[in-house]
């Protein structure tokens, strides 16, 4: 059952709550309405301005629908576009689904505590919308859903809450992407996310986040995967932020499920970033993987892993590599907490600036020094997902790429 | 040509390179002898300008041009390649795109890592995990798509196989175009410029197992900071064999 009274009432008691990690923003700053927006049929998206489809595009979202099963579009407060062209695969906006799906109340803020802090309560007592995601069981896409969750109006906090549920034997892909209309210069950006991976299922979901020099961010999602079960979590967020803080959790509840996270940032001079990964592994035969690249260039990172293994035969490794160029810090916090015996644990980390050696290598084939240095930058945030579906490692492949060239 | 002119080089704070005088003349490929840490790899680095190698005196020309000031990419531009001894692993870059640098674009990668048995490692990254034969083959393969002038090939033969010595005997011969016969499958405007003999050659080898595969026109060998002897290359490696480097200097700086 949804008890949306008690939800609302933990919520009012945690709106001063700081969270644990990352600057203290004053929600009181920003707007938390936008006057509602029409909804738009497929053939209305792709006529939108192509300096915002261009924007979208670059976060991974192609609203001509090519090589995707299905769109959903946030723009600020109000569902623009929600539809899905796959059997199997159902989109619904959060709010609406809210009040005409009963079972929900078994996902709604089940993985994230709606106190956990202001940005929760918030989300919870200024919710604008979000999507729901299901893939019926047994049912198979190939091509990701794509979401996109926009912002244009200025000072703004967008309040998005996501549920996405791959059921038993089901394979699901997702693209999320995240960005601004160029106009904007500054908003906030709170976003849960709850995952629900059932026994058997697959699920990928790759989220690009393209924000401007003011944005402050806070992701704040969980996942929950079943017996045999595979989730997947890619992150790339390589345009400047201000703020961003979020330490996604998954938790392997059924024996044999795997969870992999894979991040790729880059910080300009004004970011505090500080992102987490944790997996807590409670059941034997359960892997996980945390592998995290960034980049610092004057700002700050902070790039934390956490694997807790509570059962034999589990295997974990979490991989953290940071380079800074033109200054600024990258803190690299990896931790392993082993609560049994048996468990396999490792983790490596490493902060360094680019090898000389390497720059003087490829000058030695013709590249001069600036070439040498994008080219092995490029290599440093290329990642490959094992298991990533060709598609979305080319998608991934191309939010790089394509950052990498506006701004290097 | 390439011409050097009293070059000293200062390495990790020693003086390694006290007088290094040598011609290399278009066509012609030179032969470099000298015992461990006598610092062959060194001159190498110098002259293709690794600013670790600093000159402290002396003069490195090129064509006609000086080029000792020079960054190590304009040296490459300029058409200086070198295939190293210890190349680093490049993490993030396939060897078919380093490949494709090296040529500016411009390459059937697929073909030429076919002549050096490279084809299957194409898609991994650069020097990561390969065997010490391996990475000599790399290393040849992107010397073969830079295609410059002077080649300078630091042990090229060291570490690889029986099964793959030939190959890469007879590669560094062709891109020396020092090969006695075409190779098999060669395209024809290759051939063609192959009637005029240009390319440099200066290979550092321990063994002398490439002289099986080229005829090279001089040998030297780098003892105490100096280029000391200079002569025909399989003379020098026989003497070296028998008399060992020191009694041979002496052999060689009394009759010479
Ligand atoms: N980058 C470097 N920094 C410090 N010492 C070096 C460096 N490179 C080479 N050396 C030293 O210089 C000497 C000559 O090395 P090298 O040129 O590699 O000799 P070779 O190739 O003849 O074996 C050795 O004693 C080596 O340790
Ligand atoms: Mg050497």
């Amino acid at each position: 059952m949804l008890d949306r009274d008690g939800l609302r009432a933990r919520a009012l008691a945690a709106l001063d709550k700081p969270a644990k990690l990352g600057a203290d923003l004053d929600l009181n700053r920003y707007e938390k309405a936008s006057p509602p927006r029409p909804m738009l049929s497929a053939s209305e998206l792709r006529s939108l301005p192509t300096a915002d489809r261009q924007r979208m595009l670059l976060a991974g979202v192609d609203l001509n629908g090519r090589d995707r099963c299905g769109t959903y579009l946030l723009v600020d407060t109000s569902v623009l576009h929600c539809s899905s062209q796959q059997e199997g695969v159902e989109v619904t906006p959060l709010t609406g689904a809210l009040e005409s799906l009963a079972w929900l109340g078994d996902y709604y803020w089940k993985l994230v505590e709606v106190d956990a802090d202001k940005y929760t309560a918030s989300a919870e007592l200024d919710l604008h919308d979000g999507f729901l995601i299901r893939a019926l069981p047994g049912s198979r896409s190939i091509h990701p859903m794509q979401a996109c969750l926009y912002l244009d109006r200025e000072g703004l906090q967008q309040n998005v809450h996501n549920i996405v549920i791959a059921e038993e034997g089901s394979e699901l892909h997702v693209i999320s992407g995240c960005t601004t209309s160029t106009r904007l210069r500054g908003g906030l950006h709170v976003g849960v996310t709850e995952f629900f991976v059932k026994k058997g299922a697959k699920l990928t979901f790759t989220m690009i986040h393209n924000w401007t020099e003011d944005m402050a961010v806070r992701p704040r999602s969980a996942a929950r995967v079943e017996e045999s079960g595979l989730f997947v979590s890619n992150y790339v967020c390589l345009k400047p932020v201000r703020s961003l803080q979020g330490y996604p959790t998954a938790c392997l509840a059924g024996p044999g499920s795997v969870a992999r996270f894979y991040s790729i940032l880059a910080g300009s001079p004004v970011s505090d970033i500080d992102l987490g990964g944790r997996v807590v592994l409670e059941e034997p035969g359960c892997r996980a993987e945390i592998v995290s690249r960034a980049i610092t260039n004057g700002g700050r990172i902070m790039a934390r892993g956490q694997l807790i293994g509570k059962a034999t035969g589990i295997k974990a490794h979490l991989e953290c590599r940071g380079l800074i160029m033109g200054g600024g810090a990258m803190l690299a916090v990896p931790e392993l907490e082993g609560h049994a015996d048996g468990v396999e644990m490792s983790h490596e980390a490493a902060v360094g600036k680019i090898a000389q050696e390497e720059i003087n290598y490829l000058m030695a084939r013709g590249l001069d020094e600036e070439e040498a240095v994008s080219t092995i930058v490029r290599g440093f945030l290329k990642v490959e997902v094992p298991g990533l579906h060709p598609l979305l490692q080319a998608e991934l492949d191309r939010a790089v790429t394509a950052t990498q060239e506006k701004s290097m | 040509m390439l011409v050097i002119e009293g070059l000293q080089v200062e390495v990790g704070g020693r003086m390694l390179l006290k007088r290094i005088d040598l011609e290399i003349k278009p066509g012609e490929t030179h032969i470099l002898f000298g015992p461990n840490g006598s610092g062959k790899t060194s001159l190498l680095m110098a002259i293709m300008g690794f600013p670790n190698y600093m000159v402290r005196g002396g003069h490195i020309y090129f064509m006609g041009r000086e080029i000792t000031g020079l960054p190590i990419h304009e040296r490459a531009r300029l058409g200086l390649g070198m295939s190293f001894q210890r190349p680093p692993t490049m993490h993030g870059l396939k060897t078919r795109q380093i490949v494709e640098l090296c040529a500016r674009g411009k390459v059937d990668a697929a073909s030429l890592a076919r002549r050096i048995n490279m084809e299957h490692l194409l898609e991994r990254e650069v020097n990561a995990g390969l065997s010490g034969g391996e990475i000599k083959r790399s290393e040849l393969l992107q010397l073969m798509a830079q295609d410059p002038d002077l080649l300078l090939f630091d042990e090229p033969e060291s570490g690889v196989d029986l099964e793959n010595i030939a190959l890469v005997g007879k590669t560094v011969a062709w891109m020396l175009q020092k090969d006695v016969e075409p190779a098999q499958g060669e395209p024809p405007p290759l051939r063609e410029s192959r009637r005029q003999r240009t390319k440099m050659g200066l290979i550092i080898t321990h063994t002398g197992h490439i002289l099986n595969y080229l005829e090279a026109d001089r040998g030297h060998v780098l003892f105490d900071g100096q280029l000391c002897c200079l002569g025909n290359p399989r003379e020098i490696l026989g003497c070296i064999g028998r008399f060992g480097y020191e009694e041979c200097l002496r052999c060689l700086t009394a009759t010479g």
